[in-house]
């Protein structure tokens, strides 16, 4: 796969003797006091992955516990409504938990048993990540502290709740924009001071490797099963995959069985949010006002910041999708053209929300339905012999509080 | 230049353009002319990870003055102009250097008078073209060592040092602490087995008695967040005389020990 730069960056990084690189993104920009600690969970991992006892107790837990495989649905209402591509909508929504994040969550939380490691630490952004992981916490008993900014405690109170109620300490972050760039600052911090017990459960294909690849790996089961069921359905691939992109979990995960696959078009939604300027979205890719490659948080990647390197504010209704890097994958799928990234913004992706609750009876979680709004855009442009594939990455119980004050019902 | 005269020397740590730039001038001025033997001038950046909630704040501030790289690559100049014979370190997180250009940082901060460089979060493997960089323009790499750090890694990080290497006493982020952890002489121990580079230790080092310690293993204590701390309480105009004197304590230390 070419991975040609598309755009000029402003001082390439060099050529590194680390794994984990894709095309020129990744790598591990971490203080040294992490290193032994990546090194120790790459190694771990690599046993794992060989390991087939590891394997065959995640996949009885994904389909025991987690409620996998989900539903591939043929969502005819919609597809007559838009009147263009037939709209297959992969449920990872119904995941006991309410989004994919517990595929990831759970696939670590076993590599840290395995490790010996009691002390789980993870940050939030909607909240889900931070629910995931204060499920698997107590499936597994072991002590769980979530860090989470303040800003996203206040949007998503109903998952601080939820965390506590599972047994998690909740630590609300108050410095920079209190978002999910915060969280992760504060969880490293925690991480650098107690690496020696604690297992940091990272929620997004983000951060230093083995995580961008270890997170991609866990989440790889949803494009693993619908490539089985597309074909099972319809005898063919899809034509077109939307997904979307704050880290880029749900979306790589949703992409990654079809990146051989040239026909199939892989779509990434980012947050539009309110409007161009840089602190009103968190469109990384972005032909003006996004990002550029830069360091934040030990990876390589697409960075909202200032022409000084400060990294910038970013706004999105959907605390899930308001970071300002995102995963060095994408940032190589980005570059390469394999895959193209759009954004939605904040009034698309709610009037998505009602869209798709009307028309098949699905609430999407505002994240999910930032993909909902591309096909919205995308299906009718794209012939009735078309298919359009969308990860409903979540459901949207968590933001009804959001949705109240955001949305005006009355009269339709 | 980077050199200890006196065991053990002293590294002082000031974030730039906290309270302001002038200020920072002055302080580090104020530390020279009362023994610091090496300044480092910290870069303030969004996302200090590696960071206590000290130096955090006073990122902070020094960002709400505006203050860019290019502000104290000014600093630096100036500091150089007036004190020759002093350590300067420049002292940043990786993002700034990578938008500012790495080329183009190391020749401006090899210009600005510059001894060496402190990237927080780069380590030597990725480190390649910043080293090549590093040894073109003539600047002293400077890498972190940690507690956690294997022998093959401290090896590596003191191969690829220059000037001295950073030893962190503990693990954590920066901040001032009421006791050493015993960490800190055993990671000092295990360096010198592969180099004759001074080991300077921070991390936590913040009183008189902290540097009298580390100089019975290391050759010099690094002092960040207790100086920091203390600008954070002092106004503007007495800081520079606060860090003199704080700074001349720490001395004071050694030369009673």
């Amino acid at each position: 796969m070419s991975t040609t730069a598309s755009i000029v960056s402003p001082a390439p990084l060099p050529a590194s003797s680390v794994p984990g690189r894709f095309g020129k993104y990744g790598g591990r920009y971490v203080p040294e006091t992490l290193m032994a600690a990546l090194l120790e969970l790459d190694a771990a991992y690599a046993e794992a992955q060989a390991d087939a006892a590891f394997h065959a107790e995640l996949d009885g837990l994904l389909k025991e516990y987690v409620g996998r495989p989900t539903p591939l649905y043929f969502a005819k209402r919609l597809t007559e409504t838009l009147g263009g591509a037939k709209i297959y909508l992969k449920r990872e929504d119904l995941l006991h938990t309410g989004a994919h994040k517990i595929n990831n969550a759970l696939g670590q939380a076993l590599l840290a048993r395995r490790m010996g490691k009691q002390r789980i630490i993870a940050e939030t952004g909607a909240g889900q990540h931070g629910v995931a992981t204060a499920t698997v916490c107590a499936l597994f008993g072991m002590e769980c502290v979530v860090y989470m900014g303040e800003e996203d405690m206040r949007r998503q109170e109903l998952n601080v709740f939820r965390m506590r109620l599972l047994g998690a300490e909740v630590r609300g972050v108050a410095s920079g924009s209190a978002t999910l760039k915060d969280a992760i600052n504060e969880a490293m911090r925690d991480w650098v001071t107690n690496v020696r017990t604690t297992f940091y459960i990272l929620g997004s294909a983000l951060g230093s490797h083995p995580y961008p690849t270890m997170v991609r790996d866990f989440h790889r089961v949803i494009s693993k099963e619908s490539k089985r069921q597309i074909l099972e359905h319809e005898g063919r691939l899809p034509d077109a995959i939307v997904a979307c992109v704050g880290g880029g979990s749900n979306a790589i995960g949703a992409f990654y069985e079809y990146i051989p696959d040239a026909n199939v078009a892989l779509i990434g939604v980012e947050a539009g949010g309110r409007g161009t300027g840089l602190g009103e979205h968190a469109a990384r890719f972005q032909k003006i006002g996004g990002g550029i490659p830069g360091v934040l948080q030990g990876t390589y990647s697409y960075v909202l910041q200032d022409e000084a390197g400060q990294v910038a504010t970013t706004h999105s209704v959907s605390a899930g999708l308001d970071y300002a890097s995102v995963g060095p994958e994408h940032a190589m799928l980005h570059d390469s053209g394999r895959a193209t990234y759009t954004s939605a913004t904040d009034a698309e992706a709610l009037d998505a929300v009602r869209v798709l609750s009307r028309t098949e009876g699905i609430i999407p979680a505002l994240e999910s339905a930032h993909a909902v709004a591309e096909a919205i855009k995308l299906a009718p442009k794209m012939g009735k012999d078309k298919i359009l594939m969308v990860n409903v990455s979540g459901r949207g119980d968590k933001d009804i509080g959001i949705m109240t004050r955001e949305m005006d019902l009355t009269g339709k | 230049m980077i050199e200890f005269k006196k065991k053990p020397g002293l590294v002082i740590y000031l974030t730039a353009g906290d309270p302001d730039l002038a200020t920072t001038l002055d302080m580090a001025l104020a530390a020279i002319d009362n023994g610091a033997d090496v300044i480092e001038l910290g870069v303030p950046f969004s996302d200090p990870l590696a960071d206590g909630p000290v130096i955090q704040r006073a990122s902070e501030r020094a960002l709400a003055k505006g203050t860019k790289l290019t502000d104290v690559l000014v600093i630096c100049k100036q500091l150089r102009a007036a004190r020759p014979q002093t350590g300067i370190i420049l002292f940043s997180y990786l993002n700034p250097v990578v938008r500012f250009g790495m080329e183009k940082f190391a020749h401006a901060a090899k210009d600005a008078g510059a001894d060496g460089v402190l990237l927080t979060d780069m380590i030597v493997e990725e480190a390649a073209e910043y080293l090549k960089v590093m040894h073109e323009v003539g600047l002293a790499p400077v890498f972190l060592a940690a507690p956690t750090s294997p022998d093959e890694r401290l090896k590596a990080i003191a191969e690829n040092s220059q000037g001295f290497v950073y030893a962190i006493s503990r693990l954590g982020t920066t901040g001032t602490r009421t006791e050493l952890e015993a960490d800190a002489e055993a990671v000092v121990r295990r360096l010198k087995q592969f180099t004759t580079l001074p080991i300077a230790l921070g991390f936590g080092v913040s009183t008189p008695e902290h540097v009298k310690t580390v100089g019975g293993f290391a050759d010099a204590a690094v002092v960040g967040s207790a100086i920091v701390g203390l600008v954070e309480k002092t106004d503007a105009a007495d800081a520079a005389k606060a860090v003199g004197e704080f700074v001349k304590s720490l001395k004071g230390a050694e030369i009673g020990a």
